[in-house]
């Protein structure tokens, strides 16, 4: 601190920073960049560890046996669903019953704002059945949720056939201190989220739902099985939860703990651990594995039906069982086992989980990056916003010093582009999901089409905007403007990109990546064409179109352009929808601050 | 009106109460073929009540109901009786003398002046829906209610020294009971006993919803038994089977009672009762199957000698013919009583009778099913829940759920809710509706909150319309505690404990639902009898409510946070503040500096 009193010796620091900011700003990215990619590094990363102490120290015997009669259950369940064409809500009531479960019933109903061609559906009607496995001498305070999506077509039978065994198994035993819930919702994440409204008594996206009748207290945690075949080669962990949410660590660490135990591939992305950490192949596989969790995370959707509990303080996962070509097969009884000793183990909890991470990434089921090794990689972007504002700052400080012209004009020169840029924002939220109807009808495009195309309609149309706004103002826009312009245009970026992060490092990173080069080194003396191009390349649109093609990329499932381009359209409509649907954030924080940001950059850059 | 509305039930209630112990008297034995006339329990009573001038007249009761529930589970239900003819009413008289009712508690209820002392240890929940009404309802974990005498002049030191005294007779953590959690009910909670003292400044009442009940407790309970454990119906009381089973609690109550039809003089009456569900499922059984073996793991072979009566219920109103379930060895004498509205036969066994027993001296009554398919039983009229709404660590809404399923007839409830301080509950924001429609209470009696101090109290008296639910809606916000104030494991979420319902149900006897019944016409005309209707305390499920907690290896890191803050903000700022600047002559460089030092080695004038 010495070294601020001091005013020689702040001033050489200030220097030092001045002269030096280019190639610091240049090292800082590097550097974080260079910490990212480090972070899949084995010896950089932790090894997981359960951190619960009721879950840790005693292993239970499972003693599920009864896969084969689950199947035949599932077989039945297939039968009756093809026959009544949707959820066969009878049929699941008796069964549930005949089980020895106090079993309800929910009907909901909701109109999407535009078909949804993903997934064929726009006004959706469905019934959720659970039953509720009352805990012997348990007073109705807390709950387990297993719970399995009744799928069209001829998907995860099997997981609702395994959700009854392991229902009807769970109902001898004596030794449950929290009541199980045993759902199965319809319309995977439409019904879960009818159902966690109604179970909390709320509604946040406008959904039409009849009132539960039975409860179970609070919800501890939750598991979400996905199972289509009869056997599975592996188990496939999803964590990614809305806006980005993760469960507890520990849920993770249970989940590969009982696979060791019992002998089942387990897989998250759906890749298998490696233990060549030192050649570059095992590396490489590490990344990959961790890429996916970061884009994934960043899309702030809900990548199983457990994704929704997270908003109420739920811990929950999705267990997808996959079968592929490999030889080594798991049967339906060693999945029930696993499930068996999961809950067994969630049951003796005495708190929720709570003592392991929240804020991790997962390079592999068996090792992980917490938030504090994660965060300095963020933090190295951020100091390059950091950096340059101190160089605008006095930069603009000396400006101000030579000629008092900072007027009101000067206020309204930068307030101006600000205003108008975030006007813009406002019209591309809200815009596509209101004036669908008109563009259908002045257009040949379906309803989808229409929103996504207006979005990007609006989208470009904002680049053409903004920058000629102050002249008509002020005239000749000055040195001073721009400057003062920048410093709150960077500002705003670097609060905005603290802000994010901290809720949702992948998507503050993947946006700090593309956005703060162009923060950072934007001014209007630049050669205009090129640094467009460079900027529009660079731009929020363009770095998902980038996700989206390293997303299949890293699927292993490469695109061609064009597919790559429907695919694109297909995440925007997407996001949308999950915004109305889920209360998912990233589209309007992408359409109400970020592109809003940008354009201001964009004004810089015109400026003249 | 709200007033007199006010006052008008909490008599009403009192005359149910009173009448609750009616119904259990009122049995009107029927004797079969004229075979073996059943001894009428009027007569015993008042044969009892002749004799009742000898010196020491201690009475003692026992008896076991069985009945099988709807759902294919088994309810028992053990009542012992220990009446004590003596007046502790009566000053300065000093008792020494204790034949079988427990000294222990006598001492008790001498000592503090108690009037009537009601507890019970619950684990589980009783399911309503399923199961129907209950003999004697309890809410989970531990209850505890008591009436001073109104001669108490500090009735929070007695109530506070006597919790103590309990915690220590019953093995029970009801030390935790303070004024954070003692509440003195205006309507809900009336005397059971004689005597009408109704001002409830001597009333206390308390839950512990937290309490886990477990054969710590069993053991000194079944240790005021007179004959312990050792013989009669007591012997079928063995933990290992009492706790694997659905629903399992334990009360004792202790009130005043009178001693002849007259009622010249006072009698305490200790009723022990012990109700437990047994489980179909986990029972781990193929078939529906019940005896006394399969649930207690013993048969008996004597009853308690120093008992009175002993006897044995087996509800067989849904077997009238024996169409149902199998049940041996038959019991030739058949009861019908009127209970909780509703009439029901009952198959009795007296353990009196050396008979019962058979030849081999052991009693195993055996139940077994025809069908395996549960039958839907008589939805209860009444019934309660209870949950959270809402999420986030800010607020939360309370909703409480009434349901009046009676098809045609409207009754009022009272409903009692204590909730902690902790949840600040917004009282403007209290909401009744029934059938959608904003449905005011006529009385309410509401004492907020004070911070660490006592409890928020809201009792209403609402008029629930035929069929219908009745939703009881209050916001609350979530207080942050004290760091200490926390419990042990907060992550685990803090208890409220559960709403009380008491109500005068519609008598499902009056409703007429057995008109298919012979009965002569002349006498069914009019609906209403003696038992119209009838006293019922629900309770609901206790709630389980997340408070914002500090992560609590937080402090290591606050500490080391706020030192390095003190040290390097505090001290900077200091630093600057308190230091004079003075303009200085720029030092000399490096190079002048060496030059001067040897210039002053050699004594050579310095630069």
């Amino acid at each position: 601190m010495g070294l601020l009193s001091d005013p020689n010796r702040r001033r050489a620091l200030t220097n030092l920073l001045t002269r030096l900011n280019t190639p610091l700003c240049v090292v800082c990215y590097l550097a974080g960049v260079a910490w990212f990619m480090g972070l899949a590094f084995e010896p950089f990363t932790l090894r997981t560890y359960m951190s619960e102490n009721a879950m840790g120290s005693t292993m239970v015997e499972e003693k599920f046996g009864s896969g084969e009669r689950a199947l035949a259950t599932a077989r039945e369940f297939a039968a009756h669903k093809k026959k009544a064409d949707g959820m066969p809500v009878d049929w699941l009531v008796k069964a549930m019953q005949s089980r020895g479960l106090e079993v309800f019933t929910q009907s909901f109903s909701r109109t999407l704002p535009f078909p949804d061609e993903n997934k064929e559906r726009y006004m959706v009607h469905g019934t959720n059945v659970y039953g509720i496995l009352r805990a012997p001498r348990g007073p109705r305070t807390e709950a387990l949720v297993l719970s399995a999506p009744c799928s069209p077509g001829n998907s995860n039978n099997q997981a609702v056939g395994l959700l009854l065994g392991l229902a009807q198994y769970f109902r001898g035993q004596i030794y449950w201190a929290k009541d199980i819930i045993f759902l199965v919702n319809e319309h995977d994440l439409i019904g879960m989220q009818a159902w966690l409204e109604g179970y909390h008594h709320t509604n946040t996206t406008g959904m039409s739902w009849t009132p539960l009748h039975g409860r179970a207290g609070s919800i501890q945690a939750a598991m979400s099985l996905e199972l289509s075949s009869d056997v599975v080669t592996s188990l496939d962990l999803v964590l990614e939860g809305l806006n980005g949410q993760l469960p507890n660590l520990d849920l993770a660490n249970l989940f590969y703990a009982f696979c060791q135990k019992i002998g089942v591939l387990c897989t998250i992305q759906g890749k298998l651990q490696r233990n060549d950490w030192d050649t570059s192949s095992g590396y490489n596989h590490a990344v990959q594995t961790m890429l996916l969790m970061v884009l994934k995370q960043a899309s702030g959707r809900p990548w199983g039906d457990h994704g929704l509990f997270l908003r109420y303080h739920i811990e929950a996962v999705s267990v997808r069982g996959i079968n592929s070509f490999r030889q080594y097969k798991t049967d339906a009884t060693t999945i029930g086992k696993l499930l068996e000793g999961m809950f067994r183990k969630l049951n003796n909890l005495l708190e929720r989980l709570h003592q392991s991470y929240f804020f991790y990434l997962l390079p592999s089921l068996s090792r992980f990056v917490s938030i504090g090794y994660y965060m300095p990689a963020f933090g190295l972007l951020t100091l390059i916003l950091l950096l340059r504002l101190g160089s605008l700052a006095s930069g603009t400080e000396d400006g101000l010093a030579e000629g008092e012209q900072a007027s009101s004009t000067g206020v309204l020169s930068v307030l101006t582009p600000v205003v108008i840029s975030h006007l813009t924002g406002m019209a591309l939220f809200m815009l596509p999901v209101l004036s669908q109807e008109t563009a259908v009808e002045h257009f040949p495009v379906s309803e989808t089409e229409a929103v996504v195309l207006t979005a990007i309609a609006i989208y470009t149309a904002g680049l053409a905007l903004p920058h000629n706004t102050h002249r008509v103002l002020t005239g000749e826009g000055t040195e001073q403007g721009w400057r003062v312009l920048k410093l709150v245009a960077v500002l705003y970026m670097a609060v905005l990109l603290g802000c994010t992060a901290l809720i949702n490092f992948s998507l503050g990173f993947i946006l700090a990546l593309t956005l703060v080069p162009i923060a950072a080194f934007v001014t209007p003396h630049m050669p205009r064409v090129l640094y467009a191009f460079l900027m529009v390349a660079l731009s929020p649109g363009f770095t998902l179109l980038y996700c989206v093609f390293l997303y299949q990329e890293l699927q292993e499932a490469p695109v061609s352009l064009l597919d790559g381009w429907n695919i694109f359209l297909s995440v925007i409509s997407q996001g949308i929808l999950d915004h109305s649907l889920y209360g998912s954030l990233v589209y309007p924080l992408l359409s109400l601050f970020i592109y809003p940001c940008w354009l201001l950059l964009w004004n810089i850059l015109f400026w003249k | 009106m709200g007033l007199k509305d006010g006052i008008s039930p909490s008599s009403e209630a009192l005359d149910a109460a009173s009448r609750w112990e009616a119904t259990e008297v009122d049995l009107n034995t029927v004797s079969y073929n004229g075979e073996k006339a059943a001894e009428n329990l009027r007569d015993e009573a008042a044969e009892m009540y002749d004799s009742a001038h000898q010196l020491y007249n201690d009475q003692f009761e026992e008896e076991l109901v069985i009945r099988p529930l709807h759902s294919g589970d088994i309810y028992s239900s053990f009542q012992f009786r220990t009446r004590w003819d003596t007046d502790f009413f009566q000053k300065g008289k000093k008792v020494t003398d204790y034949r079988l009712f427990p000294k222990s508690l006598g001492q008790v209820i001498t000592k503090f002046s108690v009037r009537e002392l009601h507890i019970s240890f619950t684990q589980g929940f009783w399911r309503t829906m399923q199961w129907g009404q209950p003999f004697l309802s309890a809410p989970p974990g531990a209850e505890l209610w008591v009436w001073f005498q109104d001669t108490v002049p500090d009735v929070d030191g007695a109530w506070k020294e006597l919790t103590n005294v309990l915690s220590g007779i019953f093995c029970a953590s009801l030390n935790f009971i303070d004024s954070t959690n003692t509440v003195q009910p205006s309507a809900s909670f009336k005397p059971l006993g004689v005597g009408n003292v109704t001002n409830h400044k001597f009333l206390r009442y308390a839950v512990l919803p937290r309490e886990i009940v477990c054969t710590e407790n069993l053991t000194p309970w079944k240790k005021l038994l007179p004959c312990g454990s050792k013989a009669g119906l007591a012997v079928l009381l063995k933990s290992e089977k009492l706790f694997h089973s659905s629903f399992h609690s334990q009360a004792v109550h202790i009130r005043p009672v009178c001693q002849d039809w007259q009622c010249t003089s006072t009698a305490w009456e200790l009723r022990q009762t012990l109700s437990v569900v047994f489980d179909l499922y986990t029972s781990g059984q193929s078939r529906r199957e019940w005896s006394l073996f399969k649930m207690f793991s013993r048969t008996l072979t004597e009853a308690c000698p120093l008992a009175s009566s002993s006897k044995i219920y087996v509800d067989v109103t849904d077997n009238s013919q024996g169409e149902l379930f199998e049940q041996s060895p038959a019991s030739p004498i058949l009861s019908q009583a009127v209970v909780l509205g509703d009439r029901r036969t009952y198959s009795v066994y007296d353990l009196l009778t050396p008979d019962t027993f058979g030849t081999p001296r052991s009693l195993n009554i055996q139940l077994r099913w025809k069908t395996s398919d549960a039958a839907a039983g008589l939805r209860p009229l009444l019934h309660g829940e209870r949950y959270v709404a809402g999420y986030g660590l800010q607020t939360g809404e309370i909703h409480t759920l009434i349901y009046n399923n009676h098809p045609y007839r409207a009754f009022p409830i009272l409903l009692l809710d204590s909730v902690p301080w902790y949840l600040r509950l917004y009282v403007h924001t209290l909401a009744v509706t029934s059938k959608n429609r904003e449905n005011k209470p006529s009385y309410i009696h509401y004492q907020p909150s004070k911070d660490r101090l006592r409890p928020h109290l809201l009792e209403m008296l609402i008029q629930l319309p035929p069929n219908s639910v009745t939703e009881v809606t209050v916001q609350f916000e979530r207080a942050l505690l004290k760091w200490t104030e926390y419990t042990p494991d907060p992550n685990h979420g803090f208890y409220v404990g559960s709403s009380v319902i008491s109500g005068l149900v519609p008598s499902i006897v009056a409703m007429g639902t057995n008109s298919t019944q012979e009965g002569p016409l002349f006498s069914s005309f009019f609906p209403c009898k003696e038992e119209s209707t009838y006293f019922v305390r629900v309770y609901t499920e206790p709630l389980l409510v997340t408070l914002p907690t500090p992560d609590f290896s937080m402090p290591y890191n606050v500490i080391c946070l706020t030192c390095t803050v003190v040290a390097v903000g505090y001290g900077s700022l200091y630093n600057l503040l308190t230091r004079t600047f003075q303009v200085e002559e720029p030092s000399p460089s490096l190079a002048k500096r060496l030059a001067n030092v040897i210039r002053r080695i050699r004594g050579v004038p310095l630069l």
